[in-house]
């Protein structure tokens, strides 16, 4: 059987589950669309958490971002699962006590106001939609990859999906799909490591691995990859660069990924607030056994690299080109990697051409450049299989695997935007009069909207496309989570403060975006070029978020207290979100 | 809810253990794994330090331990306040 016949049978039979569960868990009243009737069991739900926190880009890219810088990229690892910590304690249980089904609701609600909520749905939508473009675009890459239709088909094909368990089942639909999503994605994911694991160190466990000894120099893992780089002229793969740049960074991931409102109304679903808590320690344990592995893939992938491109060590002939492994030929056709034997020597030689060391040693040696002219970082977790040399089942395993992780993240960022246009806006500012059949049917034509505009989006990515995705963090960092945090764990924030905050958060974080990224990220428009040089205090503007959230903080705390403090009802409903009792009762309206 | 007196302890003792969760936290991660690294560089692991440890599996492990300890000390917070749900 060929591969890519296998290919379709593993997606095919992974759609065919998904819809399966799509029929089986139709929803039948707002409740079951917005917050799955709020019967989700708290394993269960941290299961779909894990599935919905993590996208193409934690699946994809980010061992492939830590296999190629090292140590310092430890922030993704770090930032992406501390924020947890912060969501645990600071607002998941409260959330879950004021039992609305939309993030912007309690905005509105503690701070009565509707132009806070305006302010937190447009907030919701720019983060949402950011991040579901790329969901989309990975699955349509994926699905040109791996079943060999062209991109555009392949992006038909998860929308389709997409819409048929979504708008059918909604969030109780998502849920269960999310669950059987996070199973297939894991085991893609850990499979092929086990096997790199046990190929180079003997351990089957990939994150013990990292820190075995490497089967053939004897010595730890670790210290055979420093090693190969430094023989090569790269940057050594433990050591720091700059620690306050890297911590900031986390902190912007971590305050991010506490803000995101797609993940917050995961939340929503679990019958009591002790369920939350719990459930945000599940999804945790979930979401490590991706994040344990990932550090290991990267840095087990960048030596197998090395060493096929140096099969006789660095001292020796680097590779024929003709020797090259098929998955070179594979890869090279979808243009994301590329050789070039530039002396012409039939050899292929891969080095850091920018080392003044190397530069001596080429001259000396007859090279006349990198050879390896393009690798890029998305190959590293997609490829693995093949540069391990596994079967043809676990490549078809991680294209469904691939899949899994793009379309469950997809579609809680869909529902996250459908039931802010369906409930905050339709329902509580344009027709509240709308009855309860009227409000499903109009959070499956929005749900069916936003699919519909995330596949054009998809098809057309803008130019900025990744450039947004700072943007989306930034401004969860510096809009929603500061916002929900002081209206649980403060009384004296008022409409006036909450709004002028969120506000002055996003203004700051959107300006100075702006002017190193360009006005809404038109090339060319940017006031200031996007150089270490210019930089604010040296603060690059991926790593703006923080400073965006102190500023939100510090302009609700100046003028909630120069002007009057919110109504008692509503001193009094902060009171009730922070005890657990009266959970049940508050699930309508 | 019994009285005022018992809902301010709640609360008071909530902010404590999330302060104390969030200090341990900070050292766990911004602290060894980033900022505090050379203290700890001598330490070593597997062909590197300690440092490099925490900031690519210690932090997360730590992170799971503190939600989980967190919702077992505030679920039993709940009963004894008799502000859990039946």
């Amino acid at each position: 059987m060929d591969q890519t016949t296998l290919n379709f049978i593993f997606v095919g039979a992974s759609f065919a589950l998904y819809f399966g569960i799509a029929i089986w868990a139709r929803a039948g009243s707002t409740s079951e669309f917005y917050a799955a009737g709020r019967g989700v069991n708290p394993v269960i739900n941290g299961m779909a958490t894990a599935a919905d926190w993590m996208s193409a880009a934690s699946f994809i890219s980010m061992a492939g971002l830590i296999a190629f810088v090292g140590y310092t990229n430890s922030s993704f690892l770090m930032g992406w699962t501390g924020g947890y910590v912060l969501m645990a304690m600071l607002l998941a249980p409260y959330l879950r006590k004021f039992g609305k089904f939309t993030v912007p609701e309690f905005i509105g609600d503690r701070y009565y106001s509707t132009t806070a909520r305006v302010v937190a749905v447009i907030c919701l939508i720019v983060i949402s939609v950011t991040y579901v473009i790329g969901q989309m675009t990975g699955a349509g890459v994926a699905f040109s990859r791996f079943l060999e239709v062209d991109a555009t088909t392949g992006l038909f094909i998860a929308s389709a999906t997409v819409f048929v368990y979504a708008v059918l089942g909604g969030m109780k639909g998502i849920t269960y799909t999310q669950v059987a999503q996070y199973c297939v994605l894991i085991v893609a994911y850990t499979i092929p490591a086990v096997f790199i694991s046990l190929q180079l160190t003997g351990n089957p466990i990939p994150g013990l691995g990292l820190f075995s000894t490497h089967a053939g120099t004897g010595e730890p893992l670790l210290v055979t990859l420093n090693g190969l780089l430094d023989d090569l002229g790269f940057n050594s793969y433990t050591t720091s660069t700059n620690p306050w740049l890297m911590a900031l960074f986390t902190l912007s991931l971590m305050i991010g990924t506490a803000g995101l409102p797609h993940v917050i109304i995961r939340f929503f679903t679990v019958p009591k607030v002790a369920d939350a808590r719990w459930s945000a320690g599940w999804a945790l344990v979930f979401i490590a056994l991706l994040y344990l592995t990932a550090p290991a893939v990267g840095a087990m992938a960048r030596l197998n690299i090395m060493t096929t491109m140096w099969p006789e060590g660095v001292q020796g002939e680097a590779v024929q080109q003709e020797d090259l492994p098929d998955w070179f030929q594979t890869w090279a056709v979808t243009g994301l990697l590329a050789v070039e034997d530039k002396n012409g020597d039939g050899r292929i030689q891969y080095y850091n051409e920018g080392s003044a060391d190397m530069q001596a040693l080429a001259a000396e040696r007859g090279w006349q450049g990198n050879e390896l002219v393009t690798f890029n970082r998305d190959i590293l977790v997609l490829a693995n299989p093949e540069i391990a040399q596994l079967p043809g089942w676990v490549i078809a395993l991680i294209a469904a695997g691939g899949l899994a992780a793009a379309l469950s993240t997809a579609a809680g960022l869909l529902l996250a935007i459908s039931s802010a246009i369906s409930h905050d806006l339709i329902k509580s500012t344009l027709n509240p009069g709308i009855s309860e059949k009227g409000e499903l049917l109009a959070a499956r034509i929005s749900m069916a909207g936003a699919i519909a505009l995330a596949t054009y989006l998809g098809l057309n990515p803008p130019g900025f496309a990744a450039q947004t995705v700072a943007l989306a963090f930034g401004l969860a960092a510096a809009s929603l989570f500061p916002a929900l945090m002081m209206g649980i764990f403060s009384k004296r924030i008022n409409s006036a403060g909450a709004t002028w905050g969120m506000l002055a958060g996003l203004i700051v974080t959107c300006l100075y975006l702006f002017t190193y990224l360009g006005w809404f990220f038109i090339p060319g428009t940017n006031m200031l070029e996007n150089t270490a040089s210019n930089y604010l205090f040296g603060i690059p503007p991926t790593h703006f978020g923080p400073i965006g959230a102190a500023v939100n903080f510090l302009v609700a705390y100046l003028v909630s207290n120069a002007t009057e403090e919110p109504p008692q009802e509503i001193q009094d409903l902060v009171e009730s979100v922070r005890i657990p009792r009266g959970a049940g009762a508050a699930t309508g309206h | 809810m019994a009285d005022k007196s018992s809902a301010n302890a709640y609360w008071a003792a909530n902010k404590r253990i999330i302060t104390i969760s969030l200090v341990i936290w900070f050292f766990c991660s911004f602290g060894f794994g980033i900022i505090l690294r050379p203290l700890i560089a001598g330490i070593g692991v597997g062909g590197t330090d300690l440092g490099f440890w925490f900031a690519q599996q210690g932090s997360i492990l730590v992170f799971i331990l503190l939600i989980f300890n967190y919702a077992r000390y505030m679920n039993s917070l709940d009963r004894e306040h008799g502000v859990d749900e039946q």
